[in-house]
C-alpha cells in the first residue's frame, strides 16, 4: 500500500514547546483516519504540522512521499486539501467562488471549465443549489460541506478534515460522516480527521492513533473497535468505551 | 520572533509581494482591489469632506480674527491654501483614513485570522500578505489622493465662507489662493498622500495578521492599527518637513 502521509519519531509542539514526542505512523491512500484524544492532548498541534503551517520539532513527516520545506510548499500545498473546524470560508466570497478560488489560482482550467468543475464538487456534497449564496447564509454543517468540496477543488491525495463535527447536531454530524464515507468510495479520497467525536470515529474511521496529554505521546493505533475491546492500553479502552458503543 | 521582528517580517513579503505584482499583474486581485477603493474613497469621501470644510472654516476664522486688526485678512486665503496644499490636507485625510480604513481592514484581517481563513490561504499555497494585503494597501494609496483633493477644496470652501462673511470677495479669495499656490506644492502634498495612504494600509493590514488569538484580539489590533497609523504618519510627515528644509524646497 501506498503512504500517503508518514510521522517517523516525530516531536510536536509550537515555540519551541514539546506537546507530543516520538510519534511514528502512517496513513495509506485511501484510508479514513482519526487523530484522537482528549482536549489539549497535541492532536490539532500535530495536524497543524502535517498540513504544512509549523515545522515539526524532530523526527521526518513527508506527506506523499517530500517533507515540507520551502523549496516544496508549494508543490506540497496543491496535493493537500484542509477543512478548518469553522469551515474558514470567505465571507467576501460566495459558495462558488470559494470552491473556485483554489482552482482560479493553480488550475490551468478555462473559466468555463474551472466553473463547471466547483459545480460538480459543490452536487458532490449536495450543495448546488447553494452555488450563489454568501458563507454567512448558510448553515454551519452546510459551510463544512462546502469546505470539503473547496479542500477537494485541486484533486489532492489526502484531506484533513479538523473537528468536522464539532458544532453540529447529531444529524447533521451524522450526514457529515455519510459524506465522507461516499467521497471516499467515489473519488478514492484519503481523510485525515482530528476529532474526540466517537460517534463519528466508529462510524467511518478505518483506523485511530489515541493520544494521552498525560504521557505526551501516542499511546496506541489501530481499528477503533480492536482499540475499544483488545487494546492493552487502559486508556485507549476507557477512552473508547466512554463513547457508548463498545 | 519579536514583535518589531515580525513587523518587519510581513513588511518584507510585502515589498516583495508588490514586486511579484509588477512583474506578474495578472496576479493582482482587483476584484478585492476595488471592494476595498470604494470603501476607503467613497464610503470616506463626505467624512474627509466635512472635515476639510471645517477645518478650513476654523483657520480661516482664527487667523483672520487676528489679521483683521492689521487689514491683512485678504491674505488669509494664501495661508490657508499653502497650509492646506502642503501640510493639512493629506494629514488630515490620514487620519480620518486610519480611524476608517486602517482599523477596517485590521478588524476584517484580524477577524479572518481568528476563523482560520488565513491558515485556509497559507495551507492552500497563498501567500496572506499577496492575497490580503497588496490590494488593501494599493486601495489606500490610490484612495489618498482623491480623498486629499476633495478634503483640501471643501477646506478652501470654507475659508472662502469666512472670509466672505468679512467683506473678501470670492473673486479676491480664488486669485490670493491662485497665486499662492503652485504646482509644485500641490504635487508634494499629493505625493505625501500617496505615502500615507501606503502607510497606514500597511499598518492597519500588518496589525491584523498580528491579531492574538484571544477575546480581546480583534480589538487590540483595531487600536494599534489606528494609533500606528496617525504616529507613522505624523512622525513621516515630520520627517518630510525637515527634508524639504535641508533641501530648501
Amino acid at each position: 500500500m501506498e503512504h500517503i502521509v508518514e510521522l517517523e519519531h516525530v516531536d510536536a509542539g509550537y515555540g519551541g514547546k514539546t506537546v507530543l514526542s516520538d510519534v511514528s505512523f502512517s496513513v495509506e491512500r485511501g484510508e479514513i483516519f482519526a487523530l484522537l484524544g482528549g482536549s489539549g492532548c497535541g492532536k490539532s498541534t500535530l495536524m497543524k504540522h502535517m498540513i504544512g503551517l509549523n515545522p515539526v520539532l524532530a523526527g521526518r513527516l513527508t506527506v506523499a512521499g517530500e517533507e515540507w520545506s520551502a523549496a516544496s510548499r508549494a508543490r506540497l500545498c496543491r496535493r493537500i486539501g484542509v477543512m478548518y473546524q469553522s469551515g474558514a470560508l470567505f465571507g467576501s466570497m460566495t459558495c462558488l467562488g470559494n470552491v473556485m478560488l483554489p482552482l482560479e489560482e493553480f488550475s490551468p482550467l478555462s473559466r468555463r471549465e474551472r466553473r463547471a468543475k466547483a459545480m460538480e464538487l459543490l452536487a458532490s456534497v449536495g450543495l448546488e443549489d447553494a452555488a450563489g449564496k454568501m458563507p454567512a447564509e448558510i448553515s454551519g454543517g452546510m459551510k463544512k460541506r462546502v469546505a470539503i468540496a473547496r479542500a477537494m477543488a485541486l484533486d489532492p491525495d489526502v484531506v484533513f478534515l479538523d473537528e468536522p463535527g464539532a458544532g453540529l447536531d447529531p444529524l447533521t454530524s451524522s450526514a457529515l460522516d455519510e459524506l465522507v464515507l461516499r467521497l471516499r468510495e467515489e473519488r478514492g479520497m484519503t481523510f485525515i480527521m482530528v476529532t474526540h467525536e466517537l460517534d463519528s470515529i466508529f462510524a467511518t474511521a478505518d483506523r485511530c492513533a489515541v493520544f494521552d496529554a498525560a504521557r505526551r505521546s501516542m499511546v496506541a493505533l489501530g481499528a477503533p473497535r480492536w482499540l475499544a475491546d483488545e487494546c492493552e492500553d487502559e486508556f485507549t479502552r476507557m477512552f473508547l468505551r466512554r463513547g457508548g458503543r463498545a | 520572533m519579536s514583535a518589531f521582528g515580525e513587523r518587519m517580517s510581513y513588511l518584507g513579503e510585502a515589498v516583495a509581494s508588490a514586486m511579484s505584482v509588477a512583474i506578474h499583474p495578472r496576479r493582482f486581485r482587483f476584484g478585492d482591489f476595488a471592494l476595498a477603493f470604494q470603501r476607503a474613497a467613497c464610503d470616506g469621501l463626505p467624512v474627509c469632506m466635512g472635515m476639510g470644510f471645517l477645518l478650513g472654516l476654523i483657520l480661516a476664522f482664527e487667523s483672520a480674527v487676528s489679521l483683521r486688526t492689521f487689514g491683512l485678512h485678504s491674505y488669509v486665503a494664501a495661508l490657508l491654501a499653502i497650509g492646506l496644499f502642503r501640510e493639512l490636507g493629506p494629514i488630515i485625510t490620514a487620519i480620518v483614513l486610519a480611524g476608517r480604513s486602517g482599523s477596517a481592514f485590521a478588524a476584517e484581517i484580524g477577524a479572518m485570522k481568528t476563523d482560520d481563513e488565513l491558515d485556509a490561504l497559507s495551507t492552500m499555497g497563498l501567500a496572506p500578505v499577496g492575497f490580503l494585503v497588496m490590494p488593501r494597501v494599493a486601495a489606500a494609496a490610490l484612495a489618498m489622493p482623491v480623498l486629499t483633493i476633495f478634503a483640501e477644496l471643501s477646506g478652501l470652501v470654507g475659508g472662502a465662507l469666512v472670509l466672505a462673511a468679512m467683506d473678501v470677495p470670492p473673486v479676491v479669495f480664488w486669485s490670493n489662493v491662485v497665486s499662492a499656490s503652485s504646482a509644485f506644492i500641490i504635487a508634494l502634498g499629493l505625493a505625501k498622500s500617496v505615502l500615507f495612504g501606503a502607510m497606514v494600509g500597511l499598518i492597519g493590514c500588518i496589525a491584523g495578521l498580528r491579531t492574538r488569538m484571544s477575546a480581546d484580539g480583534v480589538g487590540v489590533s483595531t487600536t494599534a492599527a489606528v494609533v500606528g497609523g496617525i504616529v507613522s504618519v505624523a512622525v513621516a510627515d515630520g520627517v518630510i518637513a525637515v527634508l524639504c528644509h535641508v533641501w530648501n524646497i
